[in-house]
């Protein structure tokens, strides 16, 4: 009887338990269904119509997908972000290493150099943007002004299609890689001295204390930047909209801009959710191969 | 001795490097700085200097006195701060109940919210502005979410959909996961609610993290710039951000 008694009362107990779990976990599970969830059904079904906000959506298949793939400007875009892509990731993790290496030391002083790379993430992307649209200015900019020093003419940057996604790369690395190199340094803490003493004594060379001590022992941390420099460089798009809108010559058009423009400039909501619908899978697949990548590497 | 010698020279070249790449830094900032109090003239003159021969705050009354960049900044600062406010509250509710708390489904629920981190936000931008644009009973919408704009052009636009982010919940949770069982037990054995355990126990615990979440919080929503210019397009609801492009730029 006793025994009984006991039991429903811990019945009770882990009821209000689960009360109460659900009410404080409520508010994030709410949104998510709400504004992640429910637009994620949405947005595959509205890309199988022709929605415009304005008229009632009509159903038309898979006629989006099918424009897509004749779509010049769509392969245009694309062509570009995978350019962007290709420039930006490796660049990042090359510069956010170099520099988390170069400031891992005991040093004078070293606080205070960590400061200052950081400094441009401080910095917001449009106010960034500005200052580097004067920066890049061919005549009167700070970059071409340095390269004259040297005796070098630098080329018209923004306005010549052949330096503009370089230029936004640039300004991209510039702005980013301090956030990066800070996640590196704490990666680099964490590998035990005991292995560098080896390393050491064992004779091995900087390159090969890097190769085979450093790199294995952050292969987590790589993995970490690598997928969110590869997520966040498939959706570029306050670089582009604030430096070059697009231009010149659709020269910096990407992928996340043209949803833009289709989808708030031009009302095609069914097409614009089309393309990003297969944006959502191009960065899906490019996330797998990465973590496959780095899992053969560990 | 020699080798002395060569450490010291290593060490040398070292800050001079530290000091080079801290140059490509902040010059670009502090050029910013002393341009925006040049004259027009001295700007095309001899651009790339950081003394001005004519100071001049005639360039910061223009943007005031142009557009209402005080406004912009309001906006930019009140968007920020709810957002801070909202993603610490119900981040650090939630993160301590996913750590704390044993709730049937809890698990699930946890490994949902987190692989929603990994979703593009582009792929849902689209829907989430037609869900604000046709709420129910919301900004001159009837029951079926037609008639007026719904959130659109409101400050809710940006402060619901951004209220509490996996992100907030995740990092919450691994701080109180540091924090030891026994405290909300001898609390429960003593007739403490469930919400005064983590008001008053467990949430001054976690300040240090709260804060690093808060600065977080505020640098993202002060950098927002996209989705504030989707769903924001009056001038009044215009934060800093989308207020900066509007300066032209000589070209």
């Amino acid at each position: 009887m006793a025994k009984r008694g006991k039991n429903t009362g811990g019945k009770r107990i882990a009821q209000r338990m689960n009360v109460i779990g659900w009410t404080f976990t409520a508010p994030p599970v709410v949104l998510f269904l709400i504004f992640t969830f429910l637009p994620i059904l949405m947005a595959v079904l509205i890309s199988f119509t022709n929605y415009d906000i304005i008229n009632a959506p009509k159903f038309v298949g898979l006629a989006n997908y099918r424009k897509l793939l004749k779509d010049e400007f769509f392969w245009i875009s694309l062509k570009n972000t995978c350019v962007y892509t290709l420039m930006y990731v490796p660049g990042g993790l090359i510069l956010s290493l170099s520099a988390a290496l170069f400031l891992n030391q005991n040093k004078k002083f070293v606080s205070v150099f960590r400061t200052l790379f950081y400094l441009p993430v401080l910095s917001s992307t449009v106010a960034t943007a500005t200052l580097w649209f004067w920066i890049l200015n061919p005549q009167l900019g700070l970059l071409n002004g340095v390269l004259k020093l040297f005796g070098i003419t630098g080329p018209a940057w923004l306005y010549d299609s052949k330096w503009a996604m370089i230029a936004v790369v640039m300004m991209s690395l510039w702005a980013g890689f301090g956030s990066n190199m800070m996640i590196f340094l704490a990666g680099l803490k964490g590998v035990p001295g005991t292995l560098y003493e080896v390393a050491k004594v064992e004779g091995a060379t900087r390159w090969q204390t890097f190769r085979y001590v450093t790199w294995p022992s952050i292969s987590k941390t790589t993995f970490l930047v690598s997928t969110m420099l590869l997520i966040s460089s498939f959706q570029v798009f306050d670089q582009a909209f604030v430096l070059t809108k697009g231009g010149p010559g659709n020269a910096t058009i990407t992928l996340v801009y043209y949803i833009y423009n289709n989808g708030f400039n031009n009302l095609k909501m069914g097409y614009a959710s089309s393309i990003s619908i297969v944006l959502f899978l191009i960065i899906l697949v490019f996330s797998i191969l990465n973590s496959k990548l780095n899992k053969a590497d560990i | 001795m020699k080798s002395k010698k060569m450490k010291k020279a290593k060490s040398v070249l070292w800050y001079i490097g530290a000091i080079l790449i801290s140059l490509a830094t902040v010059y670009p900032f502090l050029w910013m700085v002393a341009t925006s109090f040049k004259p027009e003239a001295e700007i095309y003159q001899n651009s790339l200097s950081l003394i001005s021969s004519a100071f001049s705050w005639k360039n910061y009354r223009t943007v005031f006195e142009t557009m209402p960049f005080g406004r912009y900044f309001l906006n930019s600062f009140i968007l920020a701060a709810s957002g801070v406010i909202t993603n610490l509250f119900f981040g650090a509710l939630a993160g301590y109940a996913f750590a704390k708390l044993k709730f049937s489904g809890r698990k699930v629920t946890f490994s949902i919210l987190l692989t929603s981190m990994m979703i593009p936000s582009v792929a849902t931008m689209i829907p989430q502005f037609l869900i604000l644009k046709f709420f129910p009973l919301v900004g001159g919408n009837n029951i079926l979410g037609q008639g007026g704009n719904g959130f659109i052009n409101s400050y809710g636009a940006i402060i619901i959909p951004g209220a509490v982010g996996a992100f907030a919940v995740f990092f919450m949770k691994q701080f109180f996961e540091t924090l030891p069982d026994e405290l909300a037990e001898a609390a429960r054995l003593d007739g403490c609610g469930e919400l005064r355990i983590f008001t008053s126990i467990y949430f001054p615990l976690i300040r240090p993290a709260a804060v690093t979440l808060a600065i977080m919080t505020f640098q993202s929503g002060w950098n927002n710039f996209m989705w504030p210019m989707i769903v924001l397009n009056s001038e009044k609801n215009e934060d800093h951000s989308g207020g900066a492009c509007h300066v032209p730029v000589p070209v």
